[in-house]
């Protein structure tokens, strides 16, 4: 092999550089953020865990049906009618953004635009 | 290893057959949807086949009628007044439903000698929801679309800005977000159950399908005392097939073929 040291470092330095993230972070432990539940109320439209894996997916999909099929109410799986509304549904709830949404969004490097232009409860117009 | 041409493209389709085949399944699970409940239409949501507007332009007296139902849209929909502001902007104008003169409304129905009060008269304008509507056929992300009961409407989430749509558009009705409306709009806005838009969005008239689906009329509609009417066109019995058939009406631009739901009795 031609410039055997050569290849051999720059294929070490290559590794190294790639693997980095995974040292670096080695040991780690990931914090899981506390988010602030409502008090008000003690269901959502969907289990916790679903509405944790799967609320983008969700809102997209109560999008599509509430603009393109008119269908505006969700029946969820427990048989409960809800407004298809981000704004006035979600948010009448989860109330408190920052200490909710922006919890888990801001620890998983996350930035949703919704707020463009739905708009929040209180602090921004 | 040495294998020849016709080994390697034996083995080569057989892996894109593979390969392909497996997307294709892995497509139409990714489409399937993820919730588990079911949807359905609001419960006192007002239905119809074919929703139109009749617009008594007679009946409209003075500057407050008109300004009564501009504001009344404007509101419910946190539309902001960029031209009011001083600040180099004025020549930036958001609106849903505005007013011009007869000769700009009805161009092919002009003549210098109609009647003193239809020549000098503001005519309310707003979206005509077409039957064909030309923003819909150019909207290359389908973020403009027309629903079964007639309505033209958008989804702001899906729009990239392009303005196909209002350079498709005959009548004016659509208005681009050159700049973010929110420092425009009053704090908190003044529906807060309504979104705004962003920069870089189109918007125009929906015929308030979210308040449709609550069972209530269109704002414009709500606030103009009797001088628009709303219903549908399929029913002989509403109040718009009434108006039409006892009143002489007229559209906008007919000869363009979009078929408007928009009428006018002058």
């Amino acid at each position: 092999m031609y410039n055997k040291k050569a290849v051999i470092v720059g294929i070490v330095v290559f590794l190294v550089i790639c693997t980095a993230p995974f040292w670096t972070n080695f040991g780690a432990k990931y914090s899981k953020p506390e988010v602030a539940l409502p008090a008000d109320s003690n269901e959502c439209v969907e289990s916790a865990a679903f509405m944790r894996a799967e609320h983008m997916q969700l809102l997209n999909e109560w999008r599509d049906q509430a603009l393109r099929n008119d269908n505006r109410v969700y029946v969820s799986s427990t048989g409960k009618k809800w407004e298809i509304s981000l704004q006035n549904t979600c948010l009448k709830c989860h109330s408190d953004y920052e200490q909710f949404c922006d919890k888990c969004h801001v620890t998983n490097n996350v930035d949703p635009y919704c707020w463009t232009c739905h708009i929040l409860p209180k602090g921004s117009k | 290893m040495n294998k020849n041409r016709r080994s390697f493209l034996k083995v080569a389709g057989l892996s894109v057959f593979a390969l392909t085949g497996g997307a294709g399944l892995f497509g139409t699970t990714a489409q399937a949807m993820v919730s588990p409940g079911k949807y359905e239409h609001a419960p006192k949501g007002k239905i119809a086949k074919r929703w139109a507007m009749v617009i008594d332009t007679r009946k409209f007296r003075n500057v407050e009628d008109y300004d009564a139902i501009i504001k009344a849209c404007h509101d419910a929909h946190n539309v902001p007044d960029i031209r009011s502001r001083k600040d180099g902007h004025e020549d930036q104008e958001i609106k849903w439903i505005w007013t011009d003169s007869y000769e700009h409304a009805f161009p092919d129905d002009m003549n210098e000698h109609l009647t003193k009060h239809v020549l000098d008269r503001p005519f309310p304008l707003l979206c005509n929801h077409c039957t064909n509507p030309p923003c819909v056929r150019v909207c290359p992300t389908q973020a403009t679309y027309k629903l079964p009961n007639g309505i033209v409407t958008m989804d702001y989430h899906r729009c990239i800005g392009c303005r196909f749509c209002m350079a498709g558009c005959p009548y004016g009705a659509r208005s681009f977000n050159f700049l973010d409306p929110r420092p425009y709009l009053s704090d908190p806005v003044p529906n807060p159950q309504y979104p705004t838009r962003m920069k870089g969005v189109v918007e125009k008239c929906t015929f308030c399908t979210e308040r449709l689906a609550k069972g209530l009329l269109p704002a414009c509609v709500e606030a103009s005392e009797g001088r628009i009417l709303f219903g549908d066109l399929n029913d002989p019995e509403s109040d718009v097939c009434k108006a039409l058939a006892e009143n002489f009406s007229i559209r906008r631009k007919p000869n363009l073929g979009t078929q408007p739901g928009v009428y006018y009795i002058v």
